[in-house]
C-alpha cells in the first residue's frame, strides 16, 4: 500500500496552468491531415513530462496525442481537462486504453464545437466587435481597446475554468474504478465518437457535382413568365403572388449530378470518399499523397466542369 | 514611411498572420490590425476609421469546422498599408482602401490553404520527433508552423512597403480562378482523410451501427451539432443500460433451474 501511495503522481496547478497557456497555440500547426493535432500535443507536453518518467512511455504518450483532433479552439479546454485527468490515472496504473482517450476527444469535439461556434464566433465576437467598430468609426481609440480587453478576458477565463472543470469531472469519473464507471465511460465515448464521426462525414466533407445532367423546359404556366408581367409595382406584385402560388422562377429545370445523388442518399459521395480513404490508409498509403491527390482532383474536376 | 515604421508594420503583419490561424487574441481582426498599423505609422485617425468599417463587414467571417473563411488578416493589413502610403485621410481614401481589401481577403484565404497544406509535412516531422521522445523538436516544429502563418502576411506587407501597391495587389489577385476554386473544392474533400484516420482507429463491429446512425441523422438539417450530441449521448446511455441488463439477465438465468434452459443446455 505504502508503495502505491509513493508511486502516485499528480498534475500540479502549475502544470495545468502551463497546459492552459500552451493551448493558446492549439491551431498553430493546423493542417489538412490531422488538423489541430500538433497544437494539442504541444499543449499536453508539460503534463506528459510530469506523468511519465520513462522514455518509452513519453514516446507513446506523444504519439497518442498527435492523433486527429479538431474543434472550436476555446471549447478544446474542457476536453483538455478531461484528457489530463485520464492521462493522470493512466500514469498511476489505471487501465485507460488509447481508444478511451481518443474516444473521449472525438466524442466531445463535435458537440462542443456545435456550442462554441455559435457562442463565440456568431454571438460574442460580433457583439463586441460591432461595439468596438462603431466607436472606431467615430474616431474613438477606445473602440479597439475595449474589444481587445473584453474579448481576451472572457476568452482566457473561459479556457481556464472549463479546463479545470473538465479535469475535476475526469477525476471523478476515474476515482470510481471498482464500480466500472471508467469502462462504461470508455464505451459510451466510443459510441458517441462514432455517431458524431458519421454526422461529421455527412456535414463537413463537401463534394458538389455541378455537372448538368439534364435541362428541361417547364410547361407553360409552371413558371413565372417575366416577359408578360405588368409594368412597375404591379409587376412585382404579380410575380411575388405567382411565386407564392408555387410557380418556378426559371423557365428551365436544371438537374445536376448532385441533385440525382442527393435524391438517392444525401452525403453518399462523402461517405464513399471517406471509406476509400480508410481503405487506402490501411494499405499504408501516405495521408499526404491522398491529400495532394484530392487537391489535384478538385482542380481537374473544376476545370472540366464536373465539380 | 521611415524604416522603423516599416519594421513595425511588418511585425504587426506577422502578428496578424499568426492570429489569423490561432484565432485567440484576435490581432487579425480589422479593428485591431488596422489600428496597430495606424499607430506605428502615425496615421491613427484614418486607419481607425478603416478598421471600424472593415470590421463591420467582417463580423460574420469565422472558421467553422474545416472550412476557412475570407482572410481578415491580409485584408486589413494590406488595405491599411495602402491607405497610409496613399497619404489620404478623407472618407474617399478609406472607401477605396476597403474596395482593395475584399479581393485581398480571398487571396489571403488561398495563402492560408497553402500553408495549411505545408503544415501536413510539419506534423509529420512531429511524428518523427515523437518516436524519439524529443519534446524540444515537437515544440520547435509547432513554432515553425506558427511562423509560416505569420510570414504569410508579413511578406506581402513588406512587399507593399517597397513595391508600388498596384503591382502587389495585382499579383495577389492574379491567382487564376481555376486554381483558387479548385483548391477550395479540394479543401472540402481532404477533410475526409482526417476522419478516415480516426475511424480506422476507433471502429469495432460493436460501434459501426452508431456511425451509420450518425450519418443518416446528420442529413436532417434541422438537427444542430448540439442536438446530434444529445442523441448520441442518449443512445450511448440506452445501449449501456441494455447491455448491462442483458448481462445481468444472462447471469441470473444460469443454473436457476429454468426447464427450457436446462434442456437447451443438455442438448449439446
Amino acid at each position: 500500500m505504502a508503495e502505491n501511495v509513493e508511486k502516485k503522481v499528480s498534475l500540479t496547478v502549475a502544470d495545468r496552468r502551463s497546459v492552459w497557456l500552451r493551448s493558446t497555440f492549439l491551431q498553430g500547426s493546423w493542417n489538412y491531415e490531422r488538423m489541430q493535432n500538433g497544437g494539442w500535443c504541444y499543449a499536453m507536453i508539460p503534463a506528459i513530462k510530469r506523468l511519465y518518467p520513462e522514455k518509452d512511455q513519453q514516446c507513446a504518450a506523444l504519439k497518442r496525442h498527435l492523433e486527429f483532433f479538431n474543434t472550436q479552439p476555446f471549447v478544446a479546454s474542457p476536453i483538455l481537462g478531461v484528457t489530463l485527468a485520464l492521462e493522470e490515472d493512466r500514469a498511476n496504473g489505471a487501465p485507460v486504453e488509447d481508444q478511451a482517450i481518443q474516444g473521449v476527444k472525438v466524442g466531445m469535439m463535435g458537440p462542443l464545437a456545435g456550442v462554441g461556434d455559435p457562442v463565440f464566433w456568431f454571438t460574442l465576437r460580433p457583439i463586441l466587435a460591432a461595439l468596438g467598430a462603431s466607436l472606431a468609426i467615430s474616431g474613438n481609440i477606445l473602440g479597439p481597446i475595449l474589444f481587445f480587453v473584453l474579448w481576451n478576458v472572457a476568452r482566457m477565463a473561459f479556457m481556464w475554468y472549463t479546463q479545470e472543470f473538465g479535469y475535476n469531472v475526469g477525476m471523478a469519473i476515474t476515482k470510481d474504478l471498482s464500480g466500472g464507471l471508467l469502462g462504461k465511460v470508455t464505451k459510451a465515448a466510443s459510441i458517441l465518437g462514432m455517431f458524431i464521426l458519421g454526422a461529421l462525414v455527412m456535414r463537413w466533407v463537401s463534394i458538389n457535382f455541378v455537372l448538368k445532367v439534364s435541362e428541361v423546359e417547364r410547361a407553360a404556366g409552371a413558371y413565372i413568365d417575366w416577359t408578360k408581367l405588368p409594368e412597375g409595382v404591379d409587376g412585382i406584385h404579380t410575380a411575388l403572388s405567382q411565386y407564392a402560388a408555387g410557380l418556378s422562377l426559371e423557365k428551365k429545370v436544371v438537374t445536376t449530378l448532385q441533385d440525382n445523388l442527393d435524391s438517392l442518399i444525401p452525403g453518399l459521395v462523402p461517405l464513399l470518399l471517406t471509406l476509400l480513404c480508410m481503405k487506402l490508409l490501411k494499405k499504408n498509403i501516405s495521408p499526404i499523397a491522398i491529400i495532394l491527390a484530392l487537391f489535384v482532383v478538385g482542380i481537374v474536376g473544376h476545370v472540366i466542369g464536373l465539380l | 514611411m521611415s524604416s522603423i515604421s516599416m519594421i513595425l508594420v511588418v511585425l504587426v503583419a506577422f502578428l496578424a498572420g499568426v492570429e489569423g490561424i490561432l484565432d485567440e487574441f484576435e490581432f487579425h481582426q480589422p479593428l485591431i490590425a488596422c489600428t496597430l498599423i495606424g499607430i506605428v505609422t502615425g496615421h491613427l485617425g484614418p486607419c481607425l476609421a478603416l478598421g471600424g468599417s472593415l470590421q463591420m463587414m467582417a463580423l460574420g467571417w469565422a472558421n467553422i469546422g474545416a472550412a476557412v473563411s475570407p482572410d481578415a488578416a491580409l485584408a486589413s493589413v494590406a488595405s491599411a498599408i495602402i491607405l497610409v502610403l496613399g497619404g489620404g485621410s478623407d472618407e474617399i481614401a478609406v472607401k477605396s482602401a476597403i474596395a482593395v481589401a475584399i479581393p485581398l481577403a480571398v487571396a489571403g484565404l488561398f495563402l492560408t490553404m497553402v500553408v495549411r497544406t505545408i503544415s501536413v509535412a510539419v506534423v509529420h516531422q512531429m511524428d518523427t520527433a515523437a518516436e524519439k521522445g524529443n519534446f524540444g523538436a515537437i515544440e520547435l516544429w509547432q513554432y515553425i508552423a506558427i511562423c509560416l502563418q505569420g510570414l504569410r502576411i508579413a511578406i506581402p506587407a513588406a512587399a507593399l512597403c517597397f513595391i508600388p501597391s498596384e503591382v502587389v495587389s495585382g499579383a495577389l489577385q492574379s491567382m487564376p480562378e481555376w486554381l483558387t476554386s479548385g483548391m477550395a473544392i479540394g479543401g472540402g474533400m481532404v477533410v475526409a482523410v482526417g476522419y478516415a484516420l480516426v475511424i480506422n482507429m476507433m471502429a469495432t463491429p460493436e460501434v459501426w451501427p452508431f456511425f451509420a446512425l450518425g450519418f443518416v441523422f446528420a442529413a436532417i438539417g434541422d438537427l444542430t451539432l448540439i442536438a446530434l450530441g444529445v442523441i448520441g449521448v442518449a443512445m450511448a446511455l440506452i445501449y449501456l443500460r441494455l447491455t448491462e441488463n442483458a448481462g445481468a439477465a444472462a447471469g441470473a438465468a444460469a443454473g436457476t433451474g429454468d426447464p427450457l434452459g436446462d434442456i437447451l443446455d443438455d442438448y449439446e
